[in-house]
């Protein structure tokens, strides 16, 4: 926890309202997310027990399974689920974007809008992922076959649980994270993790504090779990005879009753998800009221790409994502997730004084007064050429940056990229900082205009999001010696020959 | 088996011929390398050097990849001069290019950004970034140094570039670093996030024979009994220089006061834990900043003398010969601010750095911050055992730990909780018992120092 996070949990609780974390929203939100409440039965995992799903607040689409040991059921639960997810899915494959060639990139082409979903919490994501494990497998997987809607399903809900591991994609958003990201509440960090107390730190009721609000949401009865998992009591005192009653009704062959009593436990499962339901509407209102980050809309751009290209490998028959990433796959993940956190954080920075006063506390970023400018310096590049390259000193009361040997960026300036050429300590403890522009200044015949700061203006420094060139990686068939075994080890049988193969 | 050997210079001796002979013997076995692990101080450049002077002599052209860009400018350095007649090659990017290299007064060693200008050179020196942009170019040999600081995916990049290794490193140090937390990849062979020593066993175990260095020229003996037994529990290794060999004394006199008992303490055990009361604080705790800065000023400022093997007459102890680890990069730079402020002439030239950045260095005598000083938790991070070994592993002659009192409630209040997963081998030792057994052996070495 940084400093400055200490402290704002620290005004919260003393305020007995959460504090604002961030000036701008760093998540871009679709006109129309699709939100999705899930209750999963205890005992078994992923078994379905409910779904409240749907893009209008006014009418959410209820999906429950009176028995959901049974596997028809669950499949008949997967189809009807299936049938709401993958339209919505489908109306923004169809529109897509022409990008004309761009430095180095052939011409191509991106969905205009992507698909949004929003689920409560974490957990969720991880109830989805262990859903579209044991959906995306089912079915035929002979080429030039139609995919199941079911299959199709989990390959979609794959595809989003996997996308929400990397930090700024806005594909899938789990809501607590959302609201802890751009607030600080007066409670923990694993107690944040539960919506209703989250929003009572952020909106309390008139009259009572955050704390107090918050204390109110542990009662089961009136504000129920937002799920997976569902209140012990309720399915003690509520499901379960529920359930009980409707097997017998069934097994007595009595169809009146067995309706009656499906009927009584959709009642009692739309009573346990509707108040997370409206939570979830809510928090989205809460979030929208935010301002949109600037940078928000490339990361935006980096979903929609991602989005394309797995609709088109689903069309174009590819398989479904294995078990077990391949070693060339993690590794290029990896690559993809340490690239992804980077450029989020640095860009949060860029875009938010609240994210760059939290740099500058921790040694991260430097703000001061411009003393001196030689915005007409030259030197000679490694080649041999004549090249701009500006300096100026800038004086700073902060202790001298941590990051040396690195291109750092000015949020007014953000064309011109810097490096630090020369720190010097002052009596009075202040420092003298000499920068030297390493990008963004032009040519010496055509210097760019606002590259340089003026003298006596305040700026401000901290590192420049890089989009540094991603290694090469093998391919799949050249995997090197080091990372796969001299004879292949019998193949894993376990959900799917052919992926589960990590060799 | 931590107590002094008899020969310790013809054990190790006898250990390095081993792993010759076996690199020399590989292609009658058919076996794809060698794998050296090394204690702190035991030898490792030296055989590394050693080794892909005999390769190339037998006229194998050798790669080596090193993980930063300091490690190669040493090893280069070390290869030429004694090596007048070897041709070497160091790739490098523009940053380190040609004039600006440490490296270009040495007319035996080219420097080039592309491959294809090193193909004289007997041995090619590169950093494992670099050699990953390297392309079509196939090696016999590829010594891989501080293996167990590269990452399995940085091996993966480079590991078709060559037929046959050799990987050298510290088991004992800090694992390669990665802020992503997934459990997607734990269990697997290949998680791009292992060391590359890990997964080259993991899947090539039957064909890499695997060695070790037994003696560390660097620690003292007073060191090598704690840090052998506490992190390095299976495989032992024992001091190399006799007892009484080295030697500090100050040639001013010292005061009474707590700083003044530590260094005292210190010259004599090898060890001081320089102890201030109880009390959590953040992590740029001023009180213990200001006594890890003080502790080196003083030890300037008493005319420290060092007397060792090297040295038999005794030399003045210098400010670079003294080194401060901590565990953050803040805390590093608090300390380095304070120490001009201790008006001892040279005071601000102490190396101050983190762990990580100490790895793989040597100084005469270190002081550290407790990674656990001052805090209300102990996190994975703080716990591990590879950043204490770092820390406590990097001194000639004495070891000075500066902490808030209250560690070993600390510990016992948060035992390690870490999950255990399927197929990862459990690594040892673990850090809590590495904590403890550090704490337990520096109770009978502890000042107290009021606050």
């Amino acid at each position: 926890m940084s400093t400055l996070l200490a402290l704002a949990r620290i005004r919260a609780a003393r305020q007995g309202r959460a504090e604002p974390l961030r000036q701008v929203r760093h998540y871009h939100l679709v006109d129309e997310p699709l939100v999705l409440v899930t209750a999963a039965m205890a005992g078994e995992a992923a078994a379905p027990l409910a779904c409240m799903v749907g893009t209008d607040r006014h009418r959410p689409v209820l999906l429950t399974v009176s028995q959901p040991r049974n596997r028809d059921q669950q499949q008949a639960f997967y189809a009807q689920l299936a049938a709401v997810v993958l339209p919505y899915i489908r109306r923004r494959e169809n529109a897509l974007q022409q990008l004309p060639t761009h430095t180095g990139k052939a011409a191509r082409q991106r969905c205009a809008d992507a698909p949004q979903l929003i689920v409560a919490n974490r957990a969720t994501v991880e109830h989805l992922r262990l859903v579209g494990r044991s959906l995306r497998f089912q079915g035929s997987r002979e080429p030039g076959t139609t995919q199941a809607p079911v299959a199709l399903l989990g390959r979609w809900l794959t595809f989003f649980t996997e996308q929400a591991d990397y930090p700024g994609s806005c594909l899938l958003l789990p809501m607590t994270r959302q609201l802890a990201a751009h607030w600080a509440s007066g409670q923990s960090a694993l107690e944040d993790e539960s919506l209703a107390a989250l929003l009572a730190w952020i909106e309390p009721p008139s009259g009572l504090s955050g704390a107090e609000a918050a204390l109110r949401t542990e009662n089961p009865v009136e504000f129920p779990p937002a799920g997976p998992a569902t209140d012990p009591t309720f399915d003690l005192v509520e499901l379960e005879p529920r359930m009980r009653a409707h097997r017998h009704a069934l097994a007595a062959g009595d169809h009146t009753s067995a309706n009656r009593s499906a009927a009584k436990l959709e009642r009692a499962l739309d009573a346990q998800l509707r108040p997370t339901w409206n939570q979830l509407w809510s928090a989205l209102a809460l979030l929208r009221a935010i301002p949109p980050a600037a940078r928000c809309a490339r990361r935006w751009d980096d979903d929609r790409d991602q989005f394309t290209r797995h609709s088109l490998h689903l069309m174009h028959g590819g398989p479904p994502q294995p078990v077990h990433d391949h070693p060339v796959e993690a590794a290029r993940r990896l690559a993809a997730l340490e690239r992804a956190s980077h450029m989020f954080e640095d860009e949060q920075a860029l875009d938010d004084p609240f994210v760059l006063a939290e740099r500058r506390a921790a040694g991260a970023a430097f703000a001061g007064i411009v003393i001196s400018r030689e915005p007409d310096r030259q030197a000679r590049s490694p080649k041999g050429r004549r090249v701009l390259r500006p300096r100026f000193t800038v004086r700073t009361d902060d202790p001298p940056p941590l990051t040396r040997d690195q291109d750092l960026l000015n949020p007014h300036r953000p064309r011109a990229t810097a490096r630090i050429h020369q720190i010097t300590h002052e009596q009075s403890g202040t420092h003298l900082i000499i920068m030297e522009i390493t990008s963004g200044m032009g040519t010496p015949s055509r210097p760019a205009a606002d590259a340089v700061p003026e003298l006596g203006e305040r700026v401000c420094y901290t590192a420049s999001p890089s989009q540094w060139a991603q290694p090469e990686f093998p391919s799949r068939d050249q995997t090197p010696w080091t990372h796969s075994h001299p004879v292949p080890p019998a193949p894993a049988r376990d959900l799917d020959p052919h992926d589960a193969d990590p060799a | 088996m931590t107590s002094l050997l008899s020969d310790p210079a013809a054990t190790a001796r006898a250990a390095v011929q081993t792993v010759l002979d076996d690199l020399a013997a590989i292609d009658r076995t058919g076996g794809r390398g060698v794998v050296v692990d090394s204690p702190p101080g035991a030898g490792k450049s030296t055989l590394v050097r050693t080794a892909a002077r005999d390769l190339a002599k037998a006229g194998e052209p050798v790669m080596i990849i090193a993980q930063t860009n300091n490690q190669i400018a040493g090893l280069a350095a070390g290869l030429a001069a004694e090596n007048p007649g070897l041709r070497l090659g160091r790739l490098s990017g523009e940053d380190y290019a040609a004039a600006r290299s440490p490296l270009a007064r040495f007319s035996n060693i080219s420097i080039d950004t592309k491959i294809i200008g090193l193909n004289e050179c007997a041995i090619v020196l590169a950093t494992a970034a670099k050699w990953a942009r390297v392309k079509d170019h196939r090696w016999r040999w590829a010594i891989v140094d501080e293996a167990y600081q590269m990452r399995s995916d940085a091996l993966l990049l480079v590991a078709s570039q060559f037929e046959r290794g050799l990987f050298v490193g510290d088991p004992g140090q800090l694992d390669p670093f990665t802020t992503v937390t997934t459990e997607r990849w734990t269990g697997l062979t290949y998680d791009p996030r292992h060391n590359a020593v890990d997964v080259l066993l993991a899947h090539q175990r039957a064909a890499v024979v695997e060695r070790r260095l037994p003696v560390s020229w660097r620690l003292p003996a007073s060191a090598a009994a704690l840090v052998s037994p506490a992190f390095y529990p299976y495989t032992p290794f024992a001091a190399g220089v006799a007892n009484g060999v080295r030697e500090l004394h100050f040639t001013t006199a010292g005061v009474r006061s707590p700083l003044d008992d530590t260094l005292d303490l210190a010259r004599r055990t090898g060890w001081a834990l320089h102890q201030l009361p109880a009390r959590h604080t953040s992590r740029t705790d001023g009180e213990v900043a200001q006594a890890a800065a003080g502790l080196a000023a003083r030890l300037l400022a008493r005319g420290t003398v060092e007397r060792c093997e090297h040295h038999p007459g005794g030399r003045p102890l210098l400010p670079d010969d003294i080194a401060i680890g901590v565990v953050h990069r803040d805390q590093a730079e608090q300390i380095r601010r304070l120490l001009p402020g201790t008006n001892v002439p040279g005071a601000e030239r102490v190396v101050v750095d983190n762990a990580n950045r100490l790895q793989g260095r040597q100084f005469e005598v270190v002081i550290v911050v407790h990674p656990l000083s001052g805090r209300r938790d102990a996190t994975a991070f703080h716990l591990e055992a590879g950043r204490l070994c770092v820390l406590t592993s990097r001194h000639r002659h004495a070891c000075i730990i500066v902490a808030r009192a209250g560690i070993p409630h600390l510990l016992d209040a948060h035992p390690a909780t870490d999950p255990v997963h399927l197929n990862v081998p459990v690594k040892f030792p673990d850090g809590w018992q590495a904590h403890h057994s550090v704490l337990n052996h520096l109770q009978i070495h502890t000042i107290a120092a009021p606050g």
